[in-house]
C-alpha cells in the first residue's frame, strides 16, 4: 500500500483528464435526511477501542459521494442533510423542524422508541425511513412499520447465523450467559430461539449479575461461575461489552466463547475481505480515517439504495421509489458476494451475516447446506410463514423458487423410471 | 481398475492427436506464479514466479509479450513468452486487475479500481499518457479491433463508460445491471457484451447506439438465483457461439451469438471466473478459482475433457500457439 502522498503526486504528475457532464441541464434532486443523537459515553470493559461518535454517518456520505458519480452520468444529484440532535435535545422536535416536505427519504441513527416515534408521526407518512442501526426482531415483527426499512440483521438473523455454523461443527451443546440488560435478554432470546430452531441444546443458562466484590476477579469468578457442567461452546449474549471479554481462556473446562464476544456475528466486519471488500474498507478507511462499523456499512447500503432505485426508475419520487425496492428487479450489490434484496413480508434486507473472530473471518452464513426452496439468505431470521408483520404487500417480492422451470411430472417419471430399473435390477440380482 | 486406465489412455492419445502443440498461461493470484499448461497432454508443465499477487494477463501481438497485472507490486510486468522471463514493468497507478490491449499493441488501459480511474499507458515509452475518471470500482474494460472505442466498466456505478480512443474522454455511459464485472467486444465490432454478476444477468449492447439489444438473464435449474453470478464472457470469431462462465454455479453458459438464446450449460470446476480459446478456437479453457483448475472444453462436441490442477486461485487466462 503506497501512501496517500505518493498517490496524489502520481495523480498530479499526470493531470486528470475530466468528465464531461451531458446532462448539465434538467438535474434532477433527490433530498436525503440523515438523523441521529449524539451519545453519552458509555462504560467500557477497555479502552482499546475508542468510543466513535459518528458510527454511520461516514457511511452515508460515501454513498452519497457513489450516488453522484452515477448522478453526473445520469442527470441526477443527491444531497444529504446531517441532523445531529443533542444529548439532551427532542428528537421528534428536531425533525419537525428539520425534515421538510420535500425530504422522502430517512437515513435513521436512532434506538427503537425514537425510530417508532418518528414513523408514526403524520408528516411521515409519505417518506420512507431506513432503519441503519436497530438490530430488534420486535420492530420487525408485531411493531413493525409500513414506512421503515431495516438494513442490519436482526437478533434472530444473528442467532441463526451462529446457530448453522455450530450445527456444522457439532458443536450443539449450549452454556448461554445473558446480562442484565434488556438488549441481553432479547439477545438471549434469539439465541433461543435460534438452539430451537436448528436443534442445538441449551444444557444451562446463568445471568451474570455483576456484583461488585473486591475480592471477585474475573479470574476466580469464571472458573467457579461456569463449573459442574459439560457443554460444547459458551454463548454469551452481552450488546454493550460489559463482561463477555472475561470468558475467554477463564471457563472451568476449555471451551469456545460465541455470541456477542468471541464468535460474534455482525453485517460487517474488519477482517471481511472477499468479494471486492477490500475496496470498500480501503476507501472508507482513506475517507474516515478509521475502519468501517457495521452501523457505517448499514447506512452505506441505505444510502446506496435509493440510489440504485432512483437511477434505475428515474424518480425521485417515495412511492416510485419504495416499489423498486420491494420488487423482484432490486439487487444490491453489498461486498458479500450475494445480490441483497428486501423482504417484502417485514423490510429486512436479506443479506449474508459474517461470522467473524477478532482477526480472522471464520465463516459466512448462510452455511453451505442450509437449504431454502427460495433463497438460502432466508434461513437466517424470520421467514414469511413466522413473520407477525402485517405489512401492506405481504408476499409481494418473494423470490422465485428454486428451479421455476423444471417439470415436476418430468421428475416423477424420471424417478420413477429408476426405480423401475433398480426393482428389476434386484430382480434380476436375487432370484 | 485396468479397463480405467486403458481407456483414460485412450483419451488422453486421441487428444494429443486432436489438438495442436498449444500452451495455456495462467496467472495464479495466491500462488504469486504464472501456470504453463500444456492442454493437448491436459498436464501442468512448470510454474514461474511472477510477483505479488497477479491477475489480469493478456498476450500481445505475434504472441512475443505477456503482460500480466501483478497487483500488489502495483505495476504490469512484461514477459518474454517464450521464456517467461522479466522483461520490463508499465507503471499501471494502484493495485492494477484488469486490463487492455490495443490491437497493434501500443496503448494498454488500466482499470484502476480504488481511485475509479482509467489509466492509459504507452506500452513503447512505458509510460502513463492519461487518466480518465470513471464511475466508482472500474473493472472490466475492453478495447475494440477497429481500435476506435474503449468501453469500462464500473461495478457500483452500474455503468459502461465508452471511451474514444482519439480523445481519452468518456462520450457516452450506459446504464447496465448491478456489478458490471466483464466486457467483450464481438469480433465484427457491432456488439459489446457485458455481464452482471449480482444481477445474473448478461446485457448485449449495440455499439453503433450503446442501447441494450437484449439482456439475458441466466436460470439453471436447481439452483437458487444467487448462485448465478456471471462474470468472464468471450465470443468467437464468427460470432456464432458466447460463453459465459457463472462463478459460484460452476458452469459456462453457451450462448447463441445469432439468436441470442442460451443454448447449454456445461460444468466446469468451483467458482469459474476467465475464459479463453484455444487459437484454433476448437476449445475454450477455464480458470477455476476455488478448485484450483482449469478446465479444457471440447467445443466440437460441447464436452468438458479434462481438468488440470494449476495451483492456487487460478485467475486470468491466455493461449498461445
Amino acid at each position: 500500500m503506497k501512501t496517500l502522498a505518493t498517490r496524489i503526486i502520481f495523480f498530479m504528475a499526470l493531470g486528470l483528464t475530466s468528465i464531461e457532464s451531458t446532462y448539465a441541464e434538467n438535474i434532477q434532486t433527490v433530498k436525503i435526511s440523515y438523523i441521529t443523537q449524539q451519545q453519552k459515553v458509555p462504560p467500557a470493559l477497555s479502552n482499546l477501542d475508542a468510543f466513535i461518535q459518528n458510527k454511520g454517518m461516514m457511511g452515508a456520505k460515501i454513498a452519497i459521494n457513489d450516488n453522484n458519480t452515477t448522478g453526473q452520468f445520469t442527470g441526477q444529484k443527491f444531497e444529504l442533510n446531517t441532523i445531529i440532535v443533542p444529548v439532551d435535545g427532542d428528537v421528534v422536535h428536531v425533525f419537525k423542524q428539520q425534515v421538510t416536505a420535500d425530504i422522502s427519504f430517512v437515513i435513521s441513527n436512532l434506538p427503537v422508541q425514537q425510530l417508532k416515534q418518528l414513523a408514526d408521526l403524520d408528516l411521515a407518512k409519505d417518506k420512507l425511513f431506513f432503519d441503519a442501526t436497530t438490530i430488534d426482531d420486535e420492530l420487525r415483527n408485531s411493531q413493525c412499520r409500513n414506512n421503515v426499512l431495516h438494513l442490519l440483521p436482526s437478533r434472530a438473523m444473528r442467532a441463526d447465523a451462529l446457530a448453522q455454523y455450530m450445527m456444522k461443527k457439532r458443536w450443539s451443546k449450549w452454556f448461554l450467559v445473558t446480562g442484565m440488560t434488556r438488549q441481553d435478554q432479547l439477545y438471549g432470546q434469539a439465541l433461543k430461539r435460534a438452539a430451537n430452531r436448528f436443534g442445538i441444546k441449551i444444557v444451562a443458562e446463568k445471568q451474570w449479575t455483576h456484583t461488585y466484590d473486591a475480592r471477585r476477579t474475573a479470574s476466580s469468578d469464571v472458573p467457579v461461575f461456569t463449573q459442574g457442567v459439560d457443554y460444547d461452546v459458551l454463548v454469551v449474549a452481552d450488546e454493550q461489552g460489559l463482561f463477555g471479554e472475561y470468558f475467554e481462556y477463564r471457563t472451568w473446562i476449555p471451551r469456545p466463547v460465541i455470541g456477542t464476544q468471541g464468535l460474534v456475528a455482525t453485517a460487517w466486519h474488519k477482517t471481511h475481505e472477499q468479494w471486492g471488500a477490500v475496496q470498500m474498507q480501503n476507501r472508507f478507511k482513506m475517507l474516515a480515517g478509521r475502519r468501517m462499523q457495521e452501523q457505517d456499512y448499514a447506512a452505506y447500503l441505505a444510502a446506496r439504495s435509493i440510489g440504485e432505485a432512483v437511477v434505475r426508475t428515474k424518480s425521485n419520487q417515495m412511492q416510485t421509489v419504495k416499489d423498486y425496492l420491494m420488487g423482484n428487479e432490486f439487487a444490491l450489490q453489498g461486498y458479500k458476494g450475494k445480490p441483497l434484496s428486501f423482504r417484502a413480508w417485514n423490510g429486512q434486507l436479506r443479506q449474508p451475516v459474517l461470522l467473524a473472530a477478532a482477526r480472522s473471518l471464520v465463516a459466512t452464513a448462510p452455511i453451505e447446506g442450509f437449504l431454502h426452496p427460495k433463497t438460502d439468505l432466508d434461513t437466517l431470521g424470520f421467514d414469511f410463514p413466522e413473520s407477525s408483520c402485517n405489512r401492506k404487500g405481504g408476499s409481494g417480492n418473494m423470490p422465485p423458487p428454486v428451479a421455476e422451470n423444471v417439470d415436476a411430472e418430468d421428475i416423477k417419471a424420471k424417478v420413477e423410471k429408476v426405480i423401475q430399473q433398480l426393482t428389476d435390477y434386484y430382480n434380476t440380482q436375487w432370484k | 481398475m485396468k479397463p480405467i486406465f486403458l481407456s483414460c489412455a485412450l483419451l488422453i492419445e486421441q487428444l494429443s492427436i486432436a489438438a495442436q502443440a498449444e500452451t495455456v498461461i495462467v496467472t495464479l493470484e495466491k500462488d504469486n506464479a504464472l501456470a504453463i499448461v500444456d492442454p493437448s497432454e491436459g498436464k501442468l508443465i512448470k510454474t514461474v514466479d511472477i510477483g505479488q499477487r497477479p491477475r489480469g494477463i493478456a498476450l500481445g501481438p505475434e504472441n512475443k509479450y505477456l503482460y500480466v497485472a501483478v497487483s500488489d507490486d502495483n505495476e504490469i510486468k512484461i514477459i518474454d513468452a517464450e521464456s517467461y522471463k522479466l522483461v520490463g514493468q508499465l507503471p499501471s497507478g494502484e493495485d492494477p486487475e484488469t486490463f487492455a490491449l490495443s490491437p497493434a499493441g501500443g496503448r494498454l488501459y488500466v482499470s484502476n479500481e480504488d481511485d475509479h480511474l482509467v489509466t492509459v499507458i504507452d506500452v513503447k515509452a512505458k509510460k502513463a499518457i492519461a487518466q480518465i475518471k470513471v464511475g466508482i470500482e472500474p473493472e472490466g474494460i475492453a478495447v475494440s479491433n477497429d481500435n476506435k472505442w474503449v468501453a469500462s466498466a464500473s461495478e457500483t456505478t452500474n455503468m459502461v463508460h465508452w471511451i474514444d480512443i482519439k480523445t481519452n474522454q468518456i462520450v457516452d455511459n450506459t446504464l447496465v445491471d448491478a456489478r458490471p464485472r466483464a466486457v467483450s467486444f464481438t469480433a465484427d465490432n457491432a456488439q459489446l457484451w457485458v455481464t452482471s454478476e449480482m444481477a445474473g444477468t448478461l446485457t448485449i449492447l449495440d455499439v453503433a447506439t450503446k442501447k441494450p439489444i437484449k439482456k439475458i438473464k441466466l436460470n439453471i435449474a436447481g439452483l437458487s438465483a444467487d448462485k448465478i453470478q456471471p462474470v468472464g464472457v468471450v465470443i468467437d470469431r464468427e460470432r456464432r457461439w458466447g460463453y459465459v462462465a457463472i462463478g459460484p454455479a460452476n458452469r459456462v453458459a453457451v450462448i447463441n451469438a445469432q439468436t441470442l438464446e442460451v443454448e447449454k450449460f456445461l460444468l466446469v470446476g468451483q467458482r469459474v471466473w476467465n475464459l479463453a480459446f484455444s487459437p484454433d478456437q476448437k476449445r475454450l479453457y477455464t480458470t477455476n478459482g476455488r478448485s484450483n483448475d482449469v478446465s479444457i472444453i471440447d467445443l466440437e462436441n460441447y464436452e468438458v475433457v479434462k481438468s488440470v490442477a494449476v495451483g492456487r486461485f487460478p485467475w486470468g487466462i491466455v493461449s498461445k500457439p
